[in-house]
C-alpha cells in the first residue's frame, strides 16, 4: 500500500514550529518511514511545483504553520488546501495569528517610516523605500505587496484541526502524529489539546486562595516570586486562568508566569475578555469600580492578554 | 521564445527570499540579485509594551535563532536597568547560550548544509536531505546527531522554557537556578557534546578535505569574497559569543576597528535599496560603496568564519588546535573562502561545547544567588551577542514607567545581506553558463548562500510573514528564459 503523503509548510512563521517537528527527535525517523514527505522547505529539497502537479486530495495531511500576511502565503495556503484531505493548523501563528499578529496594532506606513527612514542606523540619502517594482540598470526587480493585517489561517482557508502552542510541545506533536497515522482523530474542527485551563494542571493552583486579595499588580522584574505560590496570589499577571492547558507548564517550571501561547480555553474566542472575567471572579473586591481599579493598574493589557491571539480575537474585529 | 528558471522555494535555509539572475546575449551571467521579500514589524509593535516583556516577545523573531534574540534582549535590559547579573546568573545564561550554539551549529551542518557535502551537490534532490545523510553515514551516527541536539535542548528547556521560544531571562539575572543534582546530567551533556563536535570535525575532514573535488570546491574562486570581517572578542581578542567588544578586521586581516557595541550607530550604517526589504549594513565611516568586494569595499561579513577571522584565537584549547589547522590548510588568515563558513561553524561548536564543560564544572553554577534586584531604570539599553549567524544588536529605549519607546535591531543576516548578493553573483557567474542549466549547478548557486546559514526571519524582523525563495534566470531584456524546477 502506498504511504500517505504529508506536507509540512511555513507561511508567516518564525521557523520555531519547524524546529518543533524536529523536536520529536528519533520519532521523526519512524514518521519518515511511515509517510512520504512531499514538501518541507526547511529540511527537504522539494519545490511547490511538485505540489502543483498533484491531484486534488492527493496529500493526506498538510501541516501548516505561520500566519498569513501576503498574497504569496495565501496562494500557498490555498494550494495546499486544495491538494490535501486534511489541514492541521500548527502553532499559535496558524491558530490565532501569534505574536507577529501584534503588528495589527500598528500601520504599515508607521513600520516603513521607522525601518527605512527614522531608525538611527539608516543611511538613506535618496529617501528610498522598497517598491513593488524597480528598474535597476535596465532590469526589472519586483517585490510582493503586503496585506494590511496579519490573518490567522482559518481566515483564509478551512482548517480541519488545530494544534496550539508557540510552538506546540513534543508530546502533543507526537499525539497528533499518532492520531493521524492510526486514524483516531476527534471530530473535525477539534483542537488536539486538553480542553481545560492551564491552572487545572498547575502545581501552584493549590496555593491559589478562593478569593484573591490583590492590592497591587506587580511586574515580573520587580519581585522575587516564590516558586510554589500561584503568580496571581503574588500579584503577578499569569494568563493560566484563561489559557488552554497542554504545554506541560513549561514557563511555570522556570518560575515565569504564563502569557497564553496555547490560546483561549475550549469554546472561548476572546482570551482577553475571558481573562478579565476570570480574574474578576476570584478578586476579593466588592464593586465593579474596584475591579476596574485593579485592572487599570495593568499597563499594556492588550500586550498581555492578546499576545498570541490578536488577529483571531473579537478585539481585532472591533478595530476592523 | 520565453523560458524561465525558477527555484521555488529555495530549501534548507531558515526563511525565504528570491534570486534573480540576468544573462547577457551569450548566455553568460551579467548580474544577479538576492532579494528579501518580507517585513514583519517587530521594531514597531514592541513599542508600548512593558520593556521587561521584550525578551519573551523578540524570541519570536526567529524560532531557529531564538536564544540569541532572547539573550541580546536580556542584556539590553541589564543595561537599561543599570544592573550586573550575579556571577551565577551569568554562568546560567552562558550555559544556556553555549548549549544553543552547539545544537544550532550542528543542526545547520547536518540538516541544512551537510547534505550538499555528504551526498554531493548534484545528488538526487529527493535524497539530498538529513534522511539521505543518515542513510549514508549510518543510523548510529544519525542517532547521535539527534541525541546531541536533544540533550542540549533539554538544558535550554530547563533554563528558559521552550527551546524554539525561550521565555526566561530577567534584568539582573535568571528566573530559575540549577540544582546540584541536575548539574550531573548537564555535565554529561557537555562531555558528550565535546566528544561529538570532535567527531563532527573528523567527519568533515574525511568527507571534504580528503576529497580533492570538494576541497577544490571550497577553494574555488567562485566561492571567494574579499571583505571586512566583524565579531565580538574578549579582552585577549579571543572568539566570544556572549560578551566582549566588536572587532573589525580589513580584507588583509589587519585590525580596522575595536569598539564598544554601545557605539554601534557610529560604525554601522543600514543602506536602503528599493528592490529589497532588507537593509544593507556597511561600515558607516567608509560609507556605502555599492555591492563590491575588494579594496574599496565597505562591506563586512559576520558569522563563524568572520568571527575566526576577526579574532586572534579561540577561547578553548581543543577549538584552538582546530583553528590553527584550518587556517593552515586554507592558506592563512583571513580566509575569504565562503564555504569555509561550514568548517568554522564546527570549530565554534567545539568551543561552545568546551565552554559548557567548563561552566558545568564551576562550583558557582548551583548557587542560589541568581538575581541582582538592585535595578535602576535608565533611558537606554543596548545588548549585543554573537548569534550563531553573526553579531546581533538590540537597542531599546523606555519611558519612566518602563514602557518601550524605541526599538532598533541589527541582525546577523542583515550584515551578510550585501555579501550574500555578491556571493550569489560570483557563484552564478562561475557555474551558470547559458540557459541550459542543470539542477545540480543551481544547487551550487544555492550553496553559496546556504554557507551563510542566512536566517531570513531574523533578517526581516522588521517585515511581515515569510516568502519562498525563487531563482529566476532572465535574458538581457529581462524576460525569463527558462524554468528549471526540482522534481
Ligand atoms: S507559533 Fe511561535 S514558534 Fe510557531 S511559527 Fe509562530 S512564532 Fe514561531
Ligand atoms: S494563575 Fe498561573 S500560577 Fe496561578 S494556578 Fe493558574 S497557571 Fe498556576
Ligand atoms: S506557560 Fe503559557 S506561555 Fe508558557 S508555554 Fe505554557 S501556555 Fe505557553
Amino acid at each position: 500500500m502506498a504511504k500517505p503523503k504529508v506536507a509540512i509548510c511555513w507561511l508567516g512563521g518564525c521557523g520555531g514550529c519547524d524546529e518543533a517537528v524536529v523536536d520529536i527527535n528519533e520519532v521523526i525517523l519512524g514518521v519518515a518511514s511511515a509517510v512520504d514527505f512531499v514538501l518541507w522547505p526547511v529540511a527537504l529539497d522539494f519545490k511547490y511545483h511538485s505540489v502543483e502537479g498533484m491531484k486534488n486530495g492527493e496529500i493526506a495531511l498538510s501541516v501548516i504553520n505561520g500566519n498569513v500576511r501576503n498574497s504569496e502565503q495565501e496562494e500557498v495556503a490555498k494550494l495546499l488546501r486544495e491538494k490535501s484531505q486534511l489541514v492541521l493548523g500548527f502553532g499559535s501563528c496558524a491558530c490565532f495569528g501569534g505574536t507577529p499578529g501584534l503588528a495589527n496594532l500598528t500601520t504599515k506606513e508607521d513600520i516603513f517610516n521607522w525601518v527605512y527612514r527614522d531608525a538611527p542606523t539608516v543611511v538613506n540619502p535618496d529617501g528610498n523605500y522598497p517598491q513593488i517594482s524597480t528598474r535597476v540598470a535596465g532590469k526589472e526587480l519586483t517585490l510582493p505587496e503586503f496585506y494590511k493585517h496579519v490573518h490567522a489561517l482559518n481566515d483564509i482557508i478551512d482548517v480541519d484541526y488545530y494544534l496550539p502552542g508557540c510552538p506546540p510541545p513534543p508530546h502533543l506533536v507526537m499525539y497528533a502524529v499518532s492520531a493521524v497515522l492510526e486514524n483516531k482523530l476527534p471530530p473535525k474542527g477539534s483542537t488536539l489539546a486538553p480542553q481545560r485551563a492551564l491552572c487545572d494542571s498547575c502545581k501552584r493552583n493549590n496555593s491559589k486562595p478562593e478569593r484573591l486579595a490583590i492590592r497591587e499588580i506587580k511586574r515580573i522584574h520587580e519581585v522575587e516570586t516564590t516558586p510554589d505560590i500561584c503568580f496571581l496570589a503574588q500579584g503577578v499577571i499569569c494568563l493560566g486562568i484563561a489559557t488552554r492547558d497542554g504545554c506541560g507548564e513549561s514557563c511555570l517550571n522556570i518560575n515565569i508566569p504564563c502569557r497564553g501561547c496555547f490560546g483561549p480555553v475550549e469554546g472561548v474566542a476572546d482570551s482577553g475578555a475571558k481573562f478579565v472575567s476570570a480574574l474578576a471572579s476570584i478578586l476579593d473586591v466588592q464593586s465593579d469600580e474596584d475591579i476596574a481599579r485593579v485592572v487599570d493598574q495593568i499597563i499594556d493589557p492588550v500586550g498581555y492578554m492578546y499576545r498570541f491571539s490578536l488577529p483571531a480575537s473579537t478585539l481585532r474585529k472591533k478595530q476592523g | 521564445m520565453t523560458k524561465k528558471i525558477t527555484i521555488n522555494p529555495i530549501t534548507r535555509l531558515e526563511g525565504h527570499g528570491k534570486i534573480e539572475i540576468f544573462l547577457d546575449d551569450k548566455g553568460n551571467v551579467d548580474d544577479a540579485y538576492w532579494q528579501v521579500v518580507e517585513l514583519r514589524g517587530f521594531e514597531r509593535f514592541c513599542l508600548g509594551r512593558p520593556v521587561e516583556e521584550l525578551p519573551r516577545i523578540v524570541s519570536n523573531i526567529c524560532g531557529v535563532c531564538p536564544t540569541p534574540h532572547n539573550m541580546a534582549s536580556v542584556k539590553a535590559l541589564d543595561d537599561l536597568y543599570e544592573v550586573e547579573p550575579t556571577p551565577t546568573a551569568k554562568l546560567i545564561r552562558q550555559l544556556h547560550y553555549n548549549a544553543f550554539m552547539v545544537e544550532d551549529h550542528l543542526l545547520h551542518f547536518f540538516i541544512l548544509a551537510g547534505p550538499d557535502f555528504v551526498l554531493g551537490p548534484s545528488a538526487d534532490p529527493a535524497e539530498r536531505n538529513i534522511l539521505g545523510v543518515i542513510a549514508k553515514v549510518g543510523l548510529e551516527i544519525g542517532g547521535k546527531v539527534i541525541e546531541v541536539r536533544k540533550r542540549c535542548r533539554e538544558i535550554i528547556r530547563y533554563i528558559a522554557s521552550k527551546p524554539p521560544h525561550p521565555e526566561g531571562g530577567l534584568p539582573g539575572g535568571v528566573s530559575r537556578g540549577i540544582t546540584e543534582e541536575d548539574r550531573k546530567w548537564m555535565k554529561e551533556t557537555a562531555d558528550f557534546s565535546v566528544e561529538f563536535c570532535q567527531f563532527a570535525l573528523e567527519l568533515f575532514k574525511q568527507i571534504v578535505l580528503d576529497n580533492k573535488e570538494y576541497l577544490n570546491l571550497v577553494l574555488n574562486d567562485a566561492y571567494k569574497l574579499n571583505t571586512y570581517y566583524m565579531g565580538l572578542v574578549d579582552e585577549n581578542n579571543r572568539v566570544s559569543f556572549y560578551e566582549g567588544k566588536c572587532r573589525v578586521v580589513n580584507p588583509k586581516g589587519e585590525e580596522y576597528a575595536l569598539f564598544d557595541y554601545h557605539d554601534y550607530v557610529n560604525h554601522i550604517g543600514e543602506w536602503v535599496e528599493p528592490w529589497t526589504y532588507i537593509k544593507l549594513t556597511h561600515l558607516r565611516k567608509i560609507g556605502w560603496n555599492g555591492l563590491n568586494d575588494g579594496e574599496a569595499t565597505s562591506l563586512y561579513r559576520v558569522g563563524p568564519l568572520a568571527r575566526l577571522n576577526a579574532a586572534d584565537s579561540m577561547y578553548t584549547p581543543l577549538a584552538q588546535r582546530e583553528y590553527e589547522a584550518m587556517f593552515d590548510i586554507l592558506g592563512g588568515k583571513p580566509s575569504h573562502h565562503t564555504l569555509a563558513f561550514h568548517w568554522a561553524r564546527l570549530i565554534e561548536a567545539l568551543q561552545a561545547a568546551e565552554h559548557m564543560q567548563r561552566i558545568a564544572n564551576d562550583p558557582l553554577l548551583t548557587s542560589k544567588d541568581i538575581r541582582n534586584m538592585a535595578l535602576r531604570l535608565s533611558k537606554v539599553g543596548i545588548g549585543c551577542v554573537e548569534a550563531a549567524r553573526g553579531t546581533l544588536i538590540h537597542h531599546y529605549e523606555a519611558d519612566g514607567d518602563g514602557k518601550t519607546t524605541k526599538v532598533n535591531l541589527i541582525v546577523a543576516t542583515q550584515h551578510n545581506a550585501a555579501p550574500i548578493c555578491l556571493s550569489i553573483k560570483k557563484a552564478a557567474m562561475g557555474f551558470v553558463k547559458g540557459p541550459e542549466v542543470k539542477e545540480g549547478l543551481l544547487n551550487m548557486v544555492e550553496m553559496a548562500f546556504r554557507a551563510y546559514d542566512p536566517c531570513l526571519s531574523c533578517a526581516t524582523h522588521a517585515l511581515p510573514g515569510r516568502m519562498p525563495l525563487m531563482l529566476n534566470i532572465r535574458d538581457r531584456n529581462g524576460s525569463l528564459i527558462r524554468t528549471v524546477q526540482r522534481p
